[in-house]
């Protein structure tokens, strides 16, 4: 069943990432905006986990980050479409490795209205927990500020999710990536209950925790994650900070960048510009 | 799968409550292990004998205990197979690596000393019995037979010497649940330096209203008479531990509520919604505040015979749900109130499955089967010599 599920998904990112190259050529062709995007020339395809781990990589090398740009994100929710069929994450409302959070203020009101595609009232309107998108509740509102935030894995520099995995199957590489060994975790879920982005979630029929990867069998093959990829607003970024003319290097060097709970102490990598003070 | 009610703003990944009602029973057993073992300690080791008539009944409650201590996490892993990875290729760094190796000492300190408690009246039951019944008793004497008083003072001595290992490790371990929870910094409910030490206070009353009820129940089932000293004695000590618990967590709570760090608005709306009943009514009001002044008023007014073993048991009853409801509005709780510190959780308890009601109610009541047979095999009355 397991098999059959990443088999469709599989095929559904095939089909989903034909689409999504043929549409992104005619945008290509006509502005460019891909241009630069992408490091490496290979293709998707050629980026599946069964290539992985990726012979020759030097690990010490490198140094990956992760920028999120606020002000860009439209919320189409095209990053959490990728991430699903690129990482086989199963198509619920509860499973992400990445997802949008709207923030509305309306007049009048102090505090901002937050909900994300898993608010049951955008369940709704999609018509699907596995469908994702935002609906227009707030078409008829005075909103006096509103703006999307994109959310992932910190991939922290001491992160609290490593710390407390009693058998160290999930572990920070060289180059800073926050990793889960599946066939270690014994999914006891103190990893889950550590992170304080509610970043990591539990496969139920693995038995495993599960959270973002930065796509790594992508980035040890010079390509983006996927969700950077798809990304139309260039709203995420990512790259090496060892290479200071990649990116990230000049997103986080020409920005006043922040990053979320930092009192936390786990020392996130994941930089953001653009969201406002209720964004926790 | 189904997903956990909420109001406000929770991240989508929390939509599933992670630790279920058995992460609830873990420490609620481990608790009754560690206060067990503080009742038995009371005899065994501080010498006060109005608690002999309970002590050795309280060890093997304390080691039936134990044994399904582990129970409901290798039901909550998501591959038990693994478990033994902890210990294997333990990270030293989860306050979580050293379960395996703290819960394994002390089972192996807890069988030596019910092996010792128990081996003149095993020596004494092969001798008089025969064929299979003899066979099994001098296998578990590991064929010894020396009954003599130099023989019985080395096993007075090596007994005391495990019992009081046996008090920091109980305690140790069950301080050190508290510490699992309390060091998570991602919860706000769960962050407190008072954890570990609410841990194991409330660890303490849990165990002597355990051994309250289970002396009393089995006075009845036996049809002897209850030593009402050691009753009293196990109320006093009931009563004492129970004021310090309950002024524990009252600090606890007020110390949360008073920094007013970011998120406490949703914990309030919490504490005065979903969680009002469970924490202060049947948590604070009827588990703990009751029984304080009920054995207070049975104190003051020297109540005695038949009023003070009915007062005293329904004490040590409320006290052991106060516990539960402890055990349960940490965990739960903690989860209910989500991270991103803008929305509340509603955790659903299944009736059936590995995870449900009736599952938890059975490895609850489990111990108490074990008990039963082993209270059988090694009759934990048969010391004191006076009669009861």
């Amino acid at each position: 069943m397991k098999n059959d599920r990443k088999k469709n998904q599989r095929r559904e990112f095939l089909s989903a990432t034909g689409k999504a190259l043929a549409g992104l050529g005619v945008i290509a062709g006509s502005g460019g905006l891909l241009s630069g995007s992408t490091k490496g020339e290979e293709s998707a395809a050629d980026a599946t986990s069964e290539s992985f781990p990726t012979p020759d990589y030097d690990w010490t090398k490198h140094r990956w980050a992760y920028g999120i740009d606020a002000t860009k994100c439209i919320g189409c929710l095209r990053c959490v479409e990728a991430c699903k069929a690129e990482n086989d994450v199963v198509r619920d409302a509860t499973h992400f490795r990445t997802w949008v959070e709207r923030y509305v203020y309306l007049e009048g009101e102090e505090k901002a209205r937050v909900d994300s595609h898993s608010d049951p009232q955008n369940i709704a309107a999609s018509g699907s927990e596995a469908e994702y998108r935002f609906d227009n509740r707030y078409k008829d509102a005075k909103v006096t500020k509103a703006f999307f935030v994109p959310k992932i894995c910190n991939h922290c520099t001491h992160p609290a999710c490593v710390q407390v995995c009693p058998v160290g199957a999930t572990f920070r590489t060289e180059d800073g990536v926050v990793l889960i060994d599946h066939d270690y975790c014994i999914g006891c879920r103190y990893c889950v209950q550590a992170c304080p982005y509610g970043a990591r979630f539990f496969i139920e029929e693995e038995g495993v925790s599960d959270k973002c990867t930065w796509c790594y069998h992508r980035i040890t093959k010079g390509l983006q994650p996927v969700c950077v990829d798809v990304c139309p607003t260039r709203a995420r970024v990512f790259g090496d900070l060892n290479d200071k003319s990649s990116t990230i290097s000049e997103f986080v060097d020409n920005n006043p960048v922040q990053v979320l709970k930092p009192e936390s102490g786990n020392g996130p990598m994941c930089f953001y510009i653009g969201i406002d003070k209720d964004v926790s | 799968m189904d997903i956990a009610p909420f109001t406000g703003y929770v991240y989508p990944n929390e939509g599933v409550i992670q630790w279920s009602v058995m992460i609830v029973i873990y420490p609620y057993l481990t608790g009754l292990v560690a206060g067990a073992f503080t009742v038995s300690s009371f005899y065994h080791v501080f010498g006060m004998q109005r608690f002999k008539p309970v002590a050795r009944l309280a060890l093997l409650t304390s080691l039936c205990m134990m044994i399904f201590v582990p129970v409901p996490l290798l039901i909550h892993l998501g591959h038990p197979e693994r478990s033994m990875y902890s210990m294997i290729t333990p990270h030293l760094t989860s306050a979580f690596a050293m379960f395996g190796f703290f819960a394994a000492f002390y089972m192996v300190l807890l069988m030596l000393e019910c092996w010792f408690v128990f081996r003149v009246d095993n020596v004494e039951r092969a001798r008089n019995s025969t064929g299979i019944s003899r066979a099994f008793y001098r296998a578990i004497t590991l064929w010894s037979d020396d009954t003599s008083p130099g023989a019985r003072a080395l096993d007075a001595k090596l007994l005391l010497m495990l019992a009081v290992i046996g008090i920091p490790s109980a305690h140790g371990l069950h301080g050190y649940i508290g510490f699992v929870y309390g060091s998570l910094k991602a919860r706000t409910w769960w962050e407190s330096d008072l954890m570990p030490v609410i841990f194991l206070f409330s660890a303490i009353v849990s165990g002597v209203a355990l051994l309250m009820v289970l002396y009393v129940v089995s006075c009845k089932i036996r049809r002897v008479k209850i030593d009402h000293g050691c009753l009293k004695g196990m109320m006093y000590a009931l009563w004492g531990f129970l004021m310090f618990t309950l002024i524990l967590e009252a600090l606890a709570f007020a110390n949360l509520v008073y920094k007013g760090r970011e998120g406490v608005e949703v914990i309030i709306e919490y504490v005065q919604g979903p969680l009002f009943f469970r924490y202060f009514v049947l948590q604070f009001a009827i588990g703990a505040l009751l029984p304080i002044m009920m054995m207070g008023l049975m104190v003051a007014l020297n109540i005695k015979g038949r009023i003070f073993v009915i007062g005293a048991t329904i004490c040590a009853l409320l006290v052991l749900m106060n516990v539960l409801m402890m055990r349960w509005n940490v965990v739960i709780g903690g989860q209910e109130i989500a991270k991103s510190t803008k929305g509340l959780l509603t955790y659903h308890l299944p009736l059936w499955g590995s995870e449900g009601l009736v599952a938890a109610i059975i490895l609850t009541l489990a111990p108490f089967g074990l008990l039963l047979v082993l209270t059988r095999l090694f009759p934990p009355w048969a010391d004191p010599p006076n009669p009861l």
